[in-house]
């Protein structure tokens, strides 16, 4: 699976580099580094609300490195393939 | 404020934009022969000696405007109506020269060109001078003029002579397409071939960024230009336009820094690639040299590349101050990352083609690079970076840079290293006076820019060339 983390300017000054490396922590955490890669993208088209992912065909807003873990946890692990 | 610096801009510009707005309005087929008329609409010629003329010369800027000869690879051609064909004596003397007897002219001509006549009026011998212009500068009088065509003057790789019947021509096997005669003729008898058709029809065709999304990668220099509004009224202008999103050719910058300084400490000695006059001049005139060019695309190639690759579906216009560009998005390894270039002045008319006035609209905001990205848009830019990404790479490699302004010291240092008489293992080459600001498609050029470019980079989240690429890999 991939997830891509919005680095357009509006989410790169909302901190999404915060949320890159907070992302690749969860990932060693819960021992997905194998199973989901992590990119970049430049602009997912929701400025406004906040830092941006795409996971498959979801967007998710509003990250932050602090709810980092508790999103991806409700609304990205249960996506997540084997 | 000012939108042009010459006259000849803003005619350009006013071509350009007609053209745009025809287009947008699927209009441009029976609309086209009307645009030299639109633009010159009265009896009375302002510019030439009838209207007549005016609007033939018009309707060659309007066939530039679409795209001009095709059949001509280079992107800079001469209107050669358009041409005023100046004179083109070199040095003479003129009826100022008094005839005084301290004859500094003479004591400064290294070349004994200068002779006297009988009321000791300086005569210069044509086969003797060599164009160097001491006598010029010493003359207390200031008799001595250069009638050197200001197309020829301005270009430092000797691309232009004259046709048979005295318009301008350019070789294209060493014009280096950096624009400096473009801009510097007061005639405007040279232009550079325009793309907007092609942007416009991606415009369209991207439906609104449904069909695919349209990228708009914008070069630093950007900071010093449109300074009637605010940057952010000018992203948010260009997204108008109807770009998906905006984003920093200084991102590609910081890539190309670290990857850059990796190269030197390897090889040993580089020139550098961002610019593509200076890696097209080495071509033409040093190809010995060609081997020591970094093998990084330049800034745009490279960030354009990195969006290609995470959105497939990306279509990506660059829009710079450069009409050289316009030459390297067409190179095969350029080319399947840029689909098209603009340059300043073909975005203001874009702007204004859809009456869209920037200093009315919100701002949105621009950051993806660093400090050092940004100050690429200027001399000594690149090579500041290269250092910082040598630092920040932890490597005790001693870079000896020298920054070469403008495509005649490039030559220099060039010719230096060329027989190993250089001293320094790093040329940073920029075929413009004052490095991207001084670029032939820049609105404005001033003294300015370079401090604008400053304060735009320091303006940057990211202070180092680390930070901005790390959330990249």
């Amino acid at each position: 699976m991939e997830l891509e983390v919005c680095v357009g300017s509006s989410c790169h000054l909302k901190g999404s580099q915060d949320v890159i490396a907070e992302l690749q922590k969860i990932l060693k955490k819960y021992e997905l580094e194998d199973v989901v890669t992590l990119k970049a993208s430049f602009c997912l088209g929701r400025c406004a609300q906040g830092v941006t992912v795409r996971s498959d065909d979801k967007l998710i807003t509003g990250f932050t490195p602090e709810n980092a873990e508790d999103k991806f946890l409700t609304e990205i692990y249960p996506f997540v393939t084997f | 404020m000012r939108k042009f610096d010459t006259k000849v801009q803003y005619l350009k510009y006013k071509v350009l934009r007609e053209v745009a707005r025809a287009a947008f309005n699927d209009k441009l087929l029976e609309t086209v022969n009307d645009i030299p008329k639109k633009i010159v609409s009265g009896k009375e010629p302002t510019m030439r000696c009838c209207v007549y003329k005016e609007r033939a010369i018009l309707s060659e800027r309007v066939k530039l405007a679409m795209g001009g000869d095709s059949s001509n690879p280079n992107v800079i051609e001469v209107i050669d109506i358009a041409c005023d064909e100046c004179p083109m004596g070199g040095y003479e003397v003129t009826n100022a020269c008094r005839g005084c007897i301290a004859h500094r002219c003479e004591e400064v001509c290294r070349k004994g060109a200068i002779t006297f006549d009988r009321n000791q009026k300086a005569h210069i011998d044509k086969t003797k001078c060599v164009e160097c212009g001491m006598c010029a500068k010493v003359c207390p009088y200031s008799a001595i003029a250069n009638y050197k065509r200001p197309c020829e003057n301005a270009c430092k790789v000797g691309a232009i002579s004259m046709n048979d019947d005295k318009s301008a021509k350019i070789s294209n096997d060493k014009c280096i397409a950096c624009g400096a005669c473009v801009y510097q003729c007061p005639f405007g008898a040279i232009m550079d071939k325009s793309y907007i058709l092609n942007v416009i029809d991606m415009i369209k065709k991207s439906e609104n960024n449904t069909k695919f999304r349209l990228y708009a990668v914008v070069a630093p220099s950007i900071s010093s230009q449109f300074t009637y509004a605010k940057l952010g009224q000018v992203i948010t202008g260009i997204k108008k336009l109807g770009f998906f999103s905006v984003v920093e050719a200084a991102l590609g910058a910081d890539m190309v820094a670290d990857s850059e300084a990796r190269e030197l400490e390897e090889k040993g000695f580089l020139t550098s690639s961002c610019c593509p006059a200076f890696v097209d001049y080495i071509h033409k005139k040093f190809p010995d040299m060609v081997k020591h060019i970094s093998h990084n695309l330049s800034p745009m190639a490279t960030i354009a590349k990195y969006i290609k690759e995470t959105t497939p579906d990306a279509k990506i216009v660059f829009i710079g101050p450069c009409t050289a560009k316009k030459m390297e998005f067409k190179k095969p390894e350029v080319h399947p990352w840029i689909d098209s270039v603009l340059t300043f002045e073909e975005l203001q008319a874009l702007f204004d083609s859809r009456d869209i006035d920037i200093t009315t609209l919100e701002e949105d905001v621009l950051d993806n690079a660093s400090y050092f990205g940004r100050i690429f848009a200027r001399s000594g830019g690149l090579t500041d970076a290269v250092k910082q990404a040598m630092k920040e790479h932890g490597s005790d490699f001693e870079v000896k840079p020298v920054s070469c302004d403008g495509i005649e010291q490039c030559k220099f240092a060039l010719l230096k290293a060329s027989k190993n008489v250089l001293g320094a293992n790093f040329i940073e080459g920029m075929a413009c006076v004052n490095g991207c600001i001084g670029g032939a498609g820049c609105l404005t050029h001033g003294d300015k820019n370079k401090a604008e470019v400053d304060k735009y980079g320091k303006e940057a989240m990211e202070k180092t060339i680390k930070d901005a690429i790390s959330q990249l890999k």
